[in-house]
């Protein structure tokens, strides 16, 4: 299983043609306390790079954007009802949605873990 | 650090922050902590569950003194400041001409002075505007060797009883000179946080003593800006710039108890004429709380609309209320839609979301009344 990143700290992990995803510890740790998350439905058609779903800490509102193109296939009902594991568990328990992949190439231009971690640490 | 970080000031208990861990964000143009490891909804519950600190050192301090100030601070406040009895405090507010609020303050009478705590952000326009409207009538000193933190929550009082025994019997809105370990401090039983506390006025060389003494409590947490804020929206207190600022007036701005009999009676503050017309005819809008269904929160500036689409308000304060469990808001609306349980439409990021007029504190005020 391949996992990559997005300069907008979302995770994305490939099995087959089916993508998880989420948004990364590091991005958990700058929201803060998470109260509500607003994920897609089924059947929902993301863009790379397009709004996918939102995330409210205390503090404030973020979009989650979709790190590939695709269709939703599920959403993490789990995380409706306990958006605080986006704090718990962000790379793991809390993910927020799966997709279908429609352009598995699209995956190229992600970075792997390493390229991501040294991008946390030049953006810090 | 930023160019722009370099020129934020800071206050006395800067470096505390720092070894606490803080998150340090501008503010006011202050290097201040929005959050310590703790988060901000464990800050936020600690001050409701126990006590917390907050450094508001950022905030103003100004002393005034002459023949008769409360006298003279009352043509620029519509407040009752010449019946505060020495030692005691109230919220008043600096208006203008046309009635809108250009800060709002405690004021403090302090026997022989008048003893202010203004905004951080306003406070240079607030010395400014004192000196210019009250020349010759009274002297205005901004004390900047002053810090002021604040002591929240329901063991507040337990834990200044063993640092000021003679700060338990205080009662809410009073003051009282002190001792705290052997230095000069000002305590005032008071606060914007719904809970009963304290807030300490002191040398700004002895503050971190102070803080770190305090801290030391058991009960004691250090709480940021964010749980001040989410603190004093479930308190339905404003947050001047946000909820009040020059274009509302009182009236618009549900803070009609800040205006006693007497001062409606007479007037002699700057926009009474219409402050006036709008507390015997009523104001075309004004601030409500209100309560989103569901856990979704609106933020700042959401739009509210009326059942028909039309656009009656916007929201000014907006976010998570951590004891309420549930989003809590406070924003103005059209008269027409103040009354309670209204039912009304907020706009959050292009999608309807049902809410309903709400009354304030969402959570309950537990100020200390003796």
């Amino acid at each position: 299983m391949t996992k990559k990143f997005t300069k907008d700290h979302e995770w994305v992990q490939v099995d087959g043609d089916v993508a998880t995803v989420g948004v990364t510890d590091f991005a958990q740790s700058q929201l803060g306390d998470v109260v509500f998350v607003e994920l897609p439905e089924a059947g929902r058609v993301l863009e790379q790079g397009k709004e996918a779903a939102v995330v409210e800490s205390v503090k404030a509102a973020s979009d989650v954007y979709a790190p590939v193109s695709g269709t939703v296939i599920e959403a993490n009902q789990a995380l409706v009802d306990d958006p605080s594991m986006v704090n718990s568990a962000a790379e793991g328990e809390g993910w927020f949605f799966r997709i279908q992949l429609k352009n598995a190439s699209e995956l190229d231009g992600l970075m792997d873990e390493s390229a991501y971690k040294a991008f946390v640490e030049e953006s810090n | 650090m930023t160019e722009a970080a370099t020129a934020l000031k800071t206050t006395p208990l800067h470096a505390l922050h720092v070894e606490l861990g803080a998150r340090m964000v501008p503010f006011a143009g202050y290097d201040m902590p929005v959050q310590y490891p703790l988060g901000i909804l464990k800050e936020h519950q600690h001050t409701r569950e126990k006590a917390g600190l907050f450094d508001v050192s950022h905030m103003g301090q100004v002393r005034l003194t002459g023949a008769d100030p409360a006298a003279v601070l009352e043509t620029l406040v519509p407040g009752d400041i010449t019946g505060l009895a020495q030692g005691r405090m109230r919220y008043t507010l600096f208006l203008n001409e046309q009635g809108g609020i250009l800060d709002d303050l405690m004021v403090t009478n302090g026997g022989d002075h008048l003893f202010l705590v203004v905004n951080a952000a306003c406070k240079e326009q607030d010395v400014a505007h004192l000196r210019e409207k009250l020349a010759g009538k009274v002297e205005v000193e901004l004390l900047d060797d002053l810090a002021l933190m604040a002591l929240q929550g329901p063991l507040a009082a337990e834990v200044m009883a063993r640092f000021v025994p003679e700060a338990a019997g205080m009662k809410f809105m009073s003051c009282l000179s002190a001792s705290f370990k052997g230095v000069p401090v000002i305590l005032t039983r008071s606060g914007y946080t719904g809970e009963d506390g304290y807030e300490i006025s002191c040398d700004k060389a002895d503050a971190e003593m102070i803080a770190r003494a305090l801290l030391a409590e058991a009960e004691v947490e250090a709480i940021g800006l964010g749980a001040r804020d989410s603190l004093r929206l479930e308190a339905g207190l404003c947050l001047y710039g946000h909820d009040i600022d020059t274009t509302t007036t009182p009236v618009e701005g549900a803070l009609e108890w800040t205006l006693p009999k007497r001062r409606r009676a007479e007037g002699g503050f700057p926009g009474y004429d219409i402050i006036h017309r709008q507390l015997t005819g009523g104001a075309t809008r004004r601030r409500v709380g209100i309560q989103p269904d569901g856990r979704q929160p609106a933020r700042e500036h959401t739009e509210i609309q009326d059942a028909n689409g039309n656009r009656i308000g916007e929201i000014t304060s907006g976010g998570f209320g951590p004891t309420a469990g549930a989003p809590v808001a406070m924003g103005y609306v059209d008269i027409a839609h103040a009354a309670l349980d209204t039912p009304l439409t907020l706009v959050v990021r292009g999608k309807p979301l049902p809410a309903r007029v709400a009354a304030t504190p969402f959570v309950p005020q537990r100020y200390y009344r003796g």
